[in-house]
């Protein structure tokens, strides 16, 4: 599909920001690392630090926080792409932040990893000793999120203040950080959901099959399509139906929700993108909890 | 690349959440989701769709039903796509102004109909001017509080303009629109047949972005090194300004060293050609010393290389600025220790006056001179954004404390009411040049004589508005009344201390300072001194006004004398404007040169509709409220 006019040079200029960006983040930091979690916006990242610095390796390894309820095919797909391209992968894992007792399961039948995440993932910073946290958040996803730096400042509890925020102009990124703080960076900023779609399909970026449209066993829980997984009982009024889905995002099982679809090529993924009248996290059931959900995760330390 | 940047500025209830919900909802980039939640905050609140829900993001916004933090929004149309900094109007924020506008190449400017230009429109305008964003749009909102009224909106753009005049913006456009209604925003309104201009989006959907990008002066800050083998070190960034091609002779700063580049790398393969903003990867043909914080540039255009920097300043911080610690300030890809070792004035942002300072407080914005360790490789703002900015960093706390606009590398410009250092004068019409202690008889012993005080009346106007007839009608009844008066106009000065000069705008400027000097000896003379001249430039008048003490300033009385451009004409007692409409004089104020009517007068007499008598009243009375006679 032959992209609208101008598009292709929007996504230079978004590539080269995101690049300058992520070469700051190498340049001020003694030890960066880049949060993955197997979705396109990771994918896009990945592809990015390959250009912000070939003909060299990427320079930082990459951390996966494994909820233990990923998708099969999400951790393969992983798997196979730090393979690929020689990336040095670091697995933190919620399972064992659970075994050792930081962290409480939550109960009940919404229940989700996903704040879980946040311990196992501050816990792997703290380990590893990383003073940056490269993230494919977007500020168009979520409205918190609206107003998020590209250089994020995080104290020594990993906590995000958003009264607190350091002024950030022009292209002077400020990452001088106090003993134990660290820094979330985001270099995809300024893309939209379409934006990644574009470039995905510009660069020939492989994505895990999720994202296109296939044939998967649903239920419906609260107006989310969620998929049948060991993670998830059904609940009284719940059943199982056989619908042709594809994921706009990807997390953990039991709270990622799909939208049904026919689209099999990334073609028809934009342009039903580009049409949609759904937000990218509406399909998300730990956004819907409450209105501020995810600025009181991000506060806590969320990606 | 169709893309714009622009920034929306206005006071807390002008509708700026308003405005930018009804962009995105009439271009339908609000998703179902967004929708469902306004209807649900809605009906909690109150009747009508509160599109301003949309966008206040955070919980202590949504709490407090203001906006706290530069918000970034993305909308697009079938023309074009557009970044949104929305930032918050409320006056403890104006840094955020100041960072939302850093990256903005167009201002929104939101004017609730009901209240017209307020203080604050005109911070935003400066801010602005200050940042070079080069489009405004003035959005006059609430059309509909006003029954959309044609004369309201007239109004507005008028006063809009009077103090625009002042600023260095090169378009301005004004709308009449109701945000919360839909009028001019996406679709014309039915309401406004009297206005036939664009839309607001049309306006956004058709203004010309040229790059702000500098394309001419190529400047390469090196961010990092790239070494993956022996064989191959190159140098990572992304080009400031200007273009590069392989084979071109440059030289790296600071070690000034020659050599050309070799490839322009990317990971698509070597390039033949760079441009503005591309991020790339320089090698050169030969081995030299480069690292994060050099900059390669061409041989032949190189950028000022300085530990002293001339800049603008705005102060971001709580803490108030010290001059006796040291700052990082943050240049391109370059840090480097520095002091501000002067403050040359602080600009109040809203009547435009430059004022003394000590420091700069949180909001102040002024010009100092800055002092660096390390040299820094710098353009100045207004030719060049990338490498005429800067930020001040607190090396205890890390916080961002300012952001710096580069006029070029510092000569010893004289702080406002101080003795300069050398005689070595950069810009003397800003340095007044004066220090009194040395008078061997002090003003007050004069005054106390004189039992008045010292003054200065500045009467400006059109020719022909009747300066010198009020001017002298003042002088003979203050001289009546025992006041040591002295006059001064055009017609005196320009036979013998002004003769040299003519009547361009530099020549004028000159003139208006040379009168201004001398009103400030009579005024340490203690003298009340009559200036009548048509001193057309708000800044030339503000300048002579700034060469009184600051103590004191309150006694120059600026004096508009009104009358309007085709009264004066039907005077035209010595027949100047028929000169000047037949093209024998040029630079004629109010024909062929531009008058800048005062934006803050002490005193305006309407000599069209008032007698001589009356205006002089109106100006003894002021002299007498503040106690000069």
């Amino acid at each position: 599909m032959p992209m609208p006019d101008g598009t292709s040079e929007h996504l230079d200029w978004l590539e080269s920001e995101a690049i300058h960006v992520m070469r700051e983040t190498v340049a001020q930091f003694d030890n960066p690392v880049l949060m993955f979690s197997g979705g396109k916006d990771s994918l896009t990242m990945v592809h990015l630090a390959r250009k912000a610095f070939h003909p060299a390796t990427v320079p930082f390894p990459i951390l996966h926080v494994d909820t233990g309820h990923n998708f099969p095919e999400t951790i393969d797909f992983r798997d196979t792409l730090m393979e690929k391209h020689d990336l040095n992968l670091i697995v933190g894992s919620v399972e064992e932040t659970i075994a050792s007792g930081r962290a409480k399961e939550e109960q009940g039948p919404d229940a989700s990893r996903n704040k879980l995440q946040i311990v196992t993932l501050l816990d792997t910073i703290e380990e590893h000793g990383f003073d940056a946290a490269l993230g494919g958040a977007r500020r168009d996803e979520e409205k918190a999120r609206a107003k998020e730096r590209f250089f994020s400042h995080r104290d020594r509890f990993g906590n995000w203040d958003p009264k607190n925020q350091r002024p950030e102009l022009w292209t002077l990124y400020n990452g001088r950080s106090g003993q134990g703080e660290h820094f979330r960076v985001f270099p995809l900023s300024n893309w939209t959901e379409l934006n990644v779609w574009q470039y995905i399909q510009r660069e020939g970026i492989e994505i895990p099959s999720l994202y296109l449209a296939h044939e998967r066993t649903m239920f419906e829980r609260d107006g989310v399509l969620l998929p049948k997984s060991p993670y998830n009982d059904l609940r009284e009024d719940e059943h199982y139906v056989e619908k042709s889905v594809r994921f706009r995002t990807i997390g953990d099982m039991t709270c990622t929700g799909a939208v049904e679809s026919t689209a099999t090529t990334l073609d028809e993924v934009i342009a039903e993108v580009a049409t949609t009248q759904q937000a990218e996290r509406g399909a998300r059931a730990d956004d819907q909890r409450a209105e501020a959900a995810m600025e009181e995760r991000k506060r806590e330390g969320y990606f | 690349m169709d893309v714009l940047r622009f920034t929306t500025a206005g006071s807390v209830d002008d509708g700026k959440s308003t405005l930018i919900g009804r962009l995105m909802y009439d271009t339908q980039e609000i998703f179902e989701e967004k929708m469902e939640e306004i209807e649900r905050n809605t009906q909690r609140e109150d009747e009508e769709l509160e599109l301003a829900l949309l966008t206040d993001g955070l919980r202590a916004e949504r709490e407090q039903g203001i906006t706290i933090d530069v918000a970034y929004r993305y909308f697009s149309t079938p023309e074009r796509k557009f970044i949104i900094a929305d930032t918050p109007g409320h006056e403890q924020y104006t840094r955020n102004m100041v960072t939302g506008a850093s990256t903005a190449e167009l201002a929104v400017e939101l004017i609730d109909a009901r209240n017209g230009v307020l203080e604050q429109t005109r911070r935003h305008g400066f801010i602005t001017s200050l940042l070079q964003i080069p489009h405004v749009i003035v959005a006059v909102n609430k059309m509909d509080l006003v029954g959309y009224s044609e004369a309201r909106f007239r109004e507005i753009v008028a006063a809009y303009k009077d103090f625009a005049d002042n600023l260095d913006v090169q378009d301005i456009t004004f709308v009449p629109i109701s945000a919360l209604k839909g009028d001019n925003v996406v679709h014309h309104s039915e309401n406004m047949p009297w206005y036939e201009g664009s839309t607001l989006l049309h306006r956004l959907e058709t203004v010309r972005t040229e790059s702000t990008r500098n394309q001419v002066d190529f400047r390469f800050p090196v961010q990092t090194t790239i070494r993956p083998h022996q064989d191959f070190r190159g140098f990572a960034g992304q080009i400031a300004s200007g273009t590069v091609r392989p084979g071109e002779e440059i030289t790296v700063l600071p070690s000034g060293h020659t050599s050309a580049v070799d490839t322009i790398t990317t990971l698509d393969g070597d390039l033949d050609e760079a441009g503005p903003g591309d991020s790339v990867v320089l090698s050169l043909e030969d081995e030299l010393d480069v690292s994060r914080g050099s900059m390669i540039v061409r041989s032949r255009n190189k950028p000022d290389v300085t530990r002293q920097l001339d800049a603008d300043l705005c102060w971001m911080n709580e803490e108030a600025m010290r001059q006796d610690r040291p700052y990082v300030l943050q240049h391109t890809t370059r840090r480097t220790q520095a002091y501000v070792s002067k403050i040359v004035y602080r600009t109040n942002v809203e009547t435009f006056h430059r004022e003394e300072a000590d420091t700069f407080e949180l909001n102040d914005i002024g010009r100092v001179e800055i002092e660096t360790a390390d040299p820094l490789f710098a353009d100045p703002y207004k030719i060049n954004q990338a490498t005429g900015s800067f930020i001040l960093i607190d090396p205890d706390t890390n916080d961002t404390v300012a952001a710096g606009m580069i006029r070029g590398v510092a000569t010893d410009v004289t702080p406002f009411g101080e003795q300069p250092a050398s005689e070595a004068e950069d810009e003397p019409e800003s340095s007044p040049n004066v220090v009194w202690e040395g008078l061997q008889i002090p003003r007050e012993d004069r005054e106390a004589k004189n039992d008045h005080k010292a003054g200065v009346v500045w009467l400006t106007g059109l020719s022909g508005a009747g300066k010198s007839t009020i001017a002298k009608a003042v002088e003979e009844r203050l001289f009546d009344a025992d006041v040591q008066t002295m006059m001064l106009d055009g017609d005196n000065v320009r036979h013998g201390l002004s003769g040299d000069l003519g009547f361009a705008p530099a020549d004028r400027k000159e003139n208006i300072r040379r009168v201004g000097e001398v009103a400030r000896l009579f005024f340490e003379q203690g003298n009340v001194t009559l200036c009548s001249f048509v001193s057309p430039y708000q800044e030339d008048r503000d300048r002579a006004r700034e060469l009184l003490p600051e103590d004191v300033r309150d006694r120059f009385l600026e004096v508009h004398v009104d009358c309007p451009l085709e009264v004066c004409k039907e005077r035209d007692a010595k027949g100047l404007y028929a000169k000047a409409e037949a093209g024998e004089i040029a630079n004629f104020t109010g024909v062929s040169a531009p008058y800048e009517a005062p934006t803050d007068p002490d005193v305006v007499v309407d000599t069209d509709t008032d007698d001589v008598e009356a205006c002089v009243d109106q100006i003894v009375e002021v002299l007498q409220a503040r106690e000069i006679v």
